[in-house]
């Protein structure tokens, strides 16, 4: 039996640019509901991306970005992702996103009344994503 | 008759100015290319946005969430994006114009501003300037968009306002540019577009629906606001190297006109000079 074509079309596009697009096999990311793997006919399905790796499994290998906010629309044969920033491993600066998690940490165990707790977990969580995928 | 004297002045001022006016419209020119890709890259995302949200809504127009009802405060807000330099034609005052005419009473108003030219104007009118994000003009990013938009969602759920508008230059080419006004909040779709959607698929959505509409409205807002922010830079620029351009191409006429007076005049005093010389030697003789 030929075996059937199990490539979708996946594209991931932020608002200054099309990030990725080309055809996979699975792709996994991190919704609000919990992590999730798709595969080709997967049933439709619109859901809210939470900041997180987005691994990519292309014909050639893997490829991993990190990605922060933003939802992702699933149709049989097309997966769209929108979201708000994307970047590859290679665009992450490191030292910077240290910087950030440090910052957003003091934030939060300092607990100061007039600072945004929701922002600074946010900003916590991004900056994690972004060590995390470097790793 | 102006003295020669007066005319090369005059020809030398409007000369010095002709080249600010050329350097204006090359810079211009130059920023414009910038802004009209950008604003070309933002547009997938736009479009995908709109087509989801529209989808969202053709399926679920029964929904009761505020966003789409209105909230029940008489006062609106508007967002209005202009410029924070002048020189560029009628571009922020066309877009004044727009909130001034929009048939919506002064007291009710309530201005989210960007661009201090614009902002000038409206203060001077009477109008009541709720917020100043100017700055983010210079160099608009998603973020900017997100921060702003947050703002003026949170004064919409807390109900200091009822509806919310966009007042932006639509950026159609390069010589056309089309002052806009938008409603956001609440939404209004055509009903023959919602109609063209494909209804053949049954969409899931995770979390539940509404709070899956509750999350993504607010995203398909800021990529509104970020694609007007985007297009309204590049109008800027494209208005201020038209208006530069017919700037330069004035002073060219106002040179060669002055040129000729002054060639004029030049004869002038020449014809008369030879006139008195001849006068004075007849005189003699």
């Amino acid at each position: 039996m030929a075996e059937e074509n199990k490539y979708f079309q996946l594209q991931i596009i932020t608002p200054d640019r099309i990030f990725y697009e080309g055809e996979a096999s699975m792709v996994e990311f991190n919704s609000v509901d919990g992590e999730l793997g798709v595969y080709k006919h997967h049933i439709p399905l619109t859901t809210v991306l939470a900041p997180g790796i987005v691994t990519i499994t292309e014909s050639g290998g893997q490829k991993e970005a990190a990605i922060h906010a933003g939802f992702v629309q699933i149709l049989g044969e097309k997966v769209t992702f929108l979201a708000e920033v994307a970047e590859w491993p290679d665009e992450i600066d490191v030292a910077r996103a240290e910087a950030a998690k440090a910052r957003a940490e003091e934030r939060l165990r300092n607990h100061a009344a007039d600072i945004d707790v929701a922002r600074a977990e946010i900003a916590l969580q991004r900056a994690l994503v972004r060590i995390g995928i470097k790793q | 008759m102006a003295s020669m004297r007066d005319i090369k002045r005059r020809k030398s001022s409007i000369q010095s100015t002709q080249q600010i006016t050329k350097a204006m419209k090359l810079v211009s020119t130059v920023k414009l290319q910038k802004a009209r890709n950008r604003a070309e890259q933002s547009n997938p995302y736009f479009n995908h946005m709109y087509q989801t949200v529209t989808s969202m809504l053709a399926r679920s127009g029964s929904l009761n969430h505020p966003y789409l009802k209105g909230g029940d405060s008489g006062k609106k807000a508007i967002i209005t994006i202009a410029s924070n330099r002048g020189l560029a034609g009628g571009y922020n005052s066309n877009v004044v114009k727009l909130v001034t005419e929009s048939g919506m009473a002064k007291e009710d108003i309530q201005v989210y501003m960007i661009g201090r030219k614009a902002e000038e104007l409206l203060v001077r009118k009477g109008y009541e300037i709720k917020a100043d994000y100017s700055d983010v003009i210079e160099g608009p990013t998603y973020e900017d968009a997100t921060t702003i938009c947050k703002d003026v969602l949170e004064a919409f759920s807390k109900g200091e306002i009822g509806e919310i508008y966009l007042a932006y230059t639509h950026f159609k080419n390069t010589v056309s540019h089309e002052p806009k006004l938008m409603k956001l909040l609440p939404i209004e779709f055509d009903e023959a577009e919602l109609n063209e959607v494909d209804n053949n698929v049954l969409m899931n959505y995770e979390p539940n629906e509404e709070e899956a509409l509750d999350l993504i409205i607010p995203k398909y807002l800021t990529s509104l606001f970020y694609g007007a922010l985007v297009e309204a830079v590049a109008s800027e620029n494209g208005a201020r190297m038209q208006a530069m351009d017919s700037a330069t191409s004035n002073a060219d006429e106002m040179i060669s006109d002055l040129t000729l007076k002054y060639n004029r005049a030049r004869q002038g005093s020449i014809t008369q000079e030879l006139t008195e010389i001849i006068a004075g030697a007849e005189a003699i003789s």
